[in-house]
């Protein structure tokens, strides 16, 4: 099929970008919507043309590196994938696609479709971990956990640190990504001692680094490709509440 | 060179407790005055980062993505290996040494193996106390699952995402110690050199993949747990940014390069539609233990089904030729990786593969489905099922999958000792980068138990020996040798930068890929190897004469990122075809057509090829020097695997 593609152009962070009209002509509907930018940038680099930049890596939908969006929407328009899993066939001949890099103030643009994630790397840094050494710990099996909590931390646990839920909400709120890294240890019995502490820490790096408030819009939830609900929301907010007035206790008696 | 593995003398089970003991320690005021380099934060790295600098060494990390968590180790699917026996059905840390020993094909260290299953135990304990949701059962405890062809059920899973759990694991680990100030950590930062002053590692030369600032680092030991190599196939199922650029460069700083042949074909992956691929995606090896592997019987129904003048659900079941339980009734299904992969290639040569291009095999749940109801199968495989949908656009609850094998891993890597070491003094490689523990194949589930095993327990140990050989000195990038490194990476990026030829980085790539598949693939051949090795000489040539790389270096580009890696790629696929001339043996995943049995299995030579091959760099198109490392075995008898 025979594709028009609008792509946000932008050198580098400190110069301003525009969208840029290329031709996708010969696209297969087996390819992959990256291996499509692929077949474009090798027309480019021919032409000798700078390709068009985005990040990308392990292309199975688990390294949370790729991103863009497609149309209006983080990953693409269909539900519960990354971009590097949808296909062609999603798409019709003669379609016209707009391709924009995640649009956030705490995400600010690298080059063209690429932007800067750091900022959830420095929230998981403030708290996101238990404090155990290595060495010295239990044995595997003299933790028992139930399965039901077991199977409810796995699926906050499945987060792939993509940033389209970001990207998806009209305030660039991190909540449903930072709540579900606070959930996954929230559950489990490991993550206890460090409970209440964590998701101070988390929330406050959280704050610090510009992210948007959440106003239960559920955009977020409706395009994380790895489908974290909302639940863990509410279980940051209480368990974020607890530390805060544990907090004020503390300080009461001081 | 004489090359020492320092394999301790002793008993197996005594060795590496008594190595321990033996290992010098550091006085822990002094641990502060120590910097250690780790290149590298997948699996290995990031685990060896933070258990340095839990122990109180300044650690300086670095990765090639945004983020540690997106190391290739993120996409393992499976599992890992531990020989905690929690299913009271034989296994123990003695077995679990033997099974990977013979998995190997006998050309794997004793020493080394035994230690990676005494230890296998504790990184399961680690990981639990980190957080790490391993798959459950009702009671609470932890689930196993058998994998990959093994006896007992001993493979740890986290549903179809092990491999990200364990590195969420490492990588939370690994961030408290970035938190307290301990580790510094680069991200979107290459590696291009190793730094070498008075014949030690001290230091590397990296570039800001944003700005190209090319920098220098210096430390008392620098650490590579950089992946393996499987993309020098183009296709391959690594992620996209895999490569072997940093292994390369400290191979031509000295360290000698091991085994370099050895690669696994994994067998059941999603076969390639077209030249426009980029990737190949892996369909888990869990799904053997249900699915059936078949061919049709004849090469005229193939034909037809290729054309789809017949359906497969059509097909006879006296038409269907379920080839692996055929020939190997006792394993059937579940034969080591090699096996399963060599025979699909020899089905599809016979002109029985089937799919539009014929090169592909299916994989059959019918009778699973039939047998434990269509909701069993998707509780235990949905997201595989779900993901080969996504892809091919076929149901395969209702059609069979088409598989084929792809490149996978990669065995060989930089040479180490137990210790791991390089032959270059100071440079120490983990993880899937070096050669050590899985010999001429490995076994599901255990690279991510051996990059683990290094990281969080091997390594931890070793280094502190050698700092407190070397001392607390301060080291810094003030000695010349930083300087004339930083420079000879500079001259190599500005040699690329000019590169204003007709033909893309990708289609050098992809080419250099075509001839590794086609000639040092899964079948090989003195006169197949030898004419790789004219084409591989001209490509380089051709490269370096007719590339395009566009840009400039102050720059996020791309297209020289590519570049590098690429050319790198192609000197190391000299050495692979060099190295798989030179074993006329066939071993685990080498298979020499010139040695097989009379039933076509691969067949070892022992009296001449029961060594490691450990390659030493001469300079620039000078042929590499082979230095061998005999392999002793104590413990185990050698014997022609079997798996009928
Ligand atoms: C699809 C797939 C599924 C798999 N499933 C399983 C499984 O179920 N069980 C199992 O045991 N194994 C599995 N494996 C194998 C296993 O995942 C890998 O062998 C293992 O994770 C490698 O870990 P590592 O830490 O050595 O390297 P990696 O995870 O590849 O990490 C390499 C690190 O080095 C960095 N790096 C590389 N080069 C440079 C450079 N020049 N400069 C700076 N940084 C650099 C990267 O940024 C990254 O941080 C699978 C592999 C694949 C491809
Ligand atoms: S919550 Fe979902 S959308 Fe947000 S980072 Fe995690 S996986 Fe991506
Ligand atoms: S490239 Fe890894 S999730 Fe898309």
């Amino acid at each position: 099929m025979n594709l028009t593609l609008k792509v946000w152009r932008q050198k580098n962070a400190s110069t301003k970008g525009a969208f840029v009209t290329y031709k996708a002509d010969g696209i297969s509907a087996d390819m992959s919507f990256l291996e499509m930018l692929d077949v474009v940038n090798e027309g480019l680099i021919h032409k000798g043309e700078d390709p068009i930049h985005f990040d990308h890596d392990c292309r199975e939908g688990i390294c949370g590196m790729c991103s863009l969006y497609i149309n209006g929407q983080p990953h693409g328009p269909k539900r519960a994938i990354t971009t590097c899993q949808l296909h062609m066939r999603t798409f019709h001949d003669g379609q016209t696609i707009t391709i924009e890099p995640w649009r956030a103030g705490p995400f600010p643009v690298i080059k063209d479709l690429a932007v800067d994630r750091s900022a959830f790397d420095r929230i998981q840094r403030a708290g996101g971990y238990i404090s155990v050494n290595t060495g010295g710990v239990p044995d595997a099996n003299e933790i028992a956990i139930s399965k039901v909590l077991a199977d409810e931390a796995f699926n906050s646990a499945t987060c792939i640190g993509c940033g389209a839920c970001v990207a998806a909400c009209k305030n660039a709120s991190a909540m449903l990504f930072v709540s579900a890294k606070i959930s996954q240890f929230a559950l489990l019995p490991q993550g206890q001692p460090e409970r209440y502490n964590r998701a101070m820490a988390m929330v406050e790096q959280m704050d610090k680094e510009g992210f948007g408030s959440c106003t239960n819009t559920g955009a977020c939830e409706a395009e994380c490709p790895k489908e974290i609900s909302l639940t863990n929301i509410g279980r940051m907010n209480r368990d974020y509440f607890t530390a805060k007035f544990l907090k004020e206790e503390e300080e009461h008696k001081s | 060179m004489i090359l020492d593995a320092k394999i301790p003398a002793g008993p197996l089970a005594e060795k590496w407790s008594k190595h321990k003991f033996n290992l010098k320690l550091v006085n822990p005021a002094n641990k502060r005055k120590y910097n250690v380099i780790v290149v590298g934060t997948g699996l290995a790295g990031a685990s060896a980062a933070a258990s340095l600098a839990e122990l109180g060494y300044n650690v300086t990390a670095f990765c090639f993505q945004d983020s540690p968590r997106r190391a290739h180790s993120i996409a393992a699917q499976g599992g890992i290996n531990a020989a905690k026996n929690y299913r009271n059905d034989g296994d123990s840390v003695y077995r679990l040494f033997y099974d990977t020993i013979k998995g190997g094909d006998y050309r794997a260290r004793e020493g080394n193996v035994y230690r990676l299953a005494e230890v296998s135990v504790n990184i399961i304990d680690q990981c639990v106390a980190q957080g790490v949701p391993f798959a459950r059962e009702y009671g609470g405890l932890l689930d196993n699952r058998s994998f990959g062809g093994a006896q007992v059920s001993r493979t740890f899973y986290a549903r179809g995402q092990t491999g990200q759990q364990l590195l969420l694991g490492a990588y939370s680990a690994l961030n408290r110690q970035i938190h307290e100030g301990k580790v510094k950590m680069y991200t979107r930062t290459e590696m291009l050199d190793v730094v070498v002053v008075d014949g030690k590692a001290q230091g590397i030369v990296t570039r800001n993949l944003v700005t190209g600032a090319i920098e220098t680092h210096a430390g008392h030991a620098v650490l590579l747990a950089t992946g393996g190599y499987g993309n020098v196939f183009y296709l391959s199922t690594n992620a996209m940014g895999c490569n072997v650029t940093a292994a390369w460069r400290a191979h031509k700083r000295g360290a000698f390069f091991a085994n370099p042949c050895y690669t696994q074909i994994h067998p059941t992956c999603i076969p390639v539609t077209g030249d426009h691929q980029s990737k190949l995606t892996l369909m888990s090896e869990s799904l053997r233990n249900d699915g059936r592997v078949w061919a049709p019987k004849t090469v005229e129904l193939a034909q037809k089904l290729r054309k789809g003048e017949l359906k497969v659900t059509d097909l006879k079941e006296e038409d269907r030729d379920y080839f692996l339980e055929r020939k190997y009734p006792s394993f059937g299904n579940l034969v080591p990786r090699d096996v399963a992969s060599r025979n699909a290639k020899e089905v599809v040569d016979e002109g029985k593969g089937v799919g539009a291009s014929g090169v592909a095999v299916y994989l059959d749940f019918a009778e699973s489905i039939a047998r434990l109801g269509e909701d069993t199968v998707r509780a235990k495989y949905g997201n595989l099922f779900d993901m080969y949908y996504q892809i091919t656009d076929e149901d395969p609850y209702k059609v069979p999958m088409r598989i084929y094998p792809a490149v996978h891993y990669t065995m060989g890597g930089l040479w180490v000792d137990y210790n791991l070491m390089t032959t270059l003094p100071g440079l120490y490689c983990l993880g899937e980068a070096n050669f050590s523990d899985h010999g001429a194949n490995r076994l599901g589930a255990s690279a991510l138990m051996q990059g683990l095993a290094d990281g969080y327990f091997v390594v931890p140990y070793t280094v502190g020996d050698y700092l407190a050989t070397i001392g607390p000195k301060p080291i810094d990038t003030t000695h010349p040798a930083f300087a004339q490194t930083k420079k000879d990476v500079e001259d190599r990026i500005q040699q690329l930068i000019a590169l204003k030829g007709t033909k893309t980085v990708d289609e050098y790539h992809r080419e250099l890929g075509h001839i590794m598949w086609e000639y040092c693939g899964m079948a090989r051949s003195a006169e197949g190897l030898n004419k790789a090795k004219g084409l591989i000489a001209q490509l380089k040539v051709d490269f370096w004469k007719n590339a395009i790389v566009l840009g400039e270096n102050e720059e996020f580009n791309s297209s020289l990122e590519k570049a590098g890696r690429v050319a790198d790629f192609i000197e190391l696929g000299a050495l692979m075809i060099e190295d798989a001339l030179n074993r006329t043996e066939s071993c685990g995943g080498h298979f020499r057509v010139e040695s097989q049995t009379e039933e076509g299995e691969a067949l070892r030579d022992d009296e001449h090829f029961a060594y490691v091959a450990a390659w030493e760099y001469t300079g620039e198109d000078k042929p590499e020097v082979l230095n061998k490392e005999p392999l002793v075995f104590e413990n185990v008898k050698l014997t022609q695997r079997s798996y009928k």
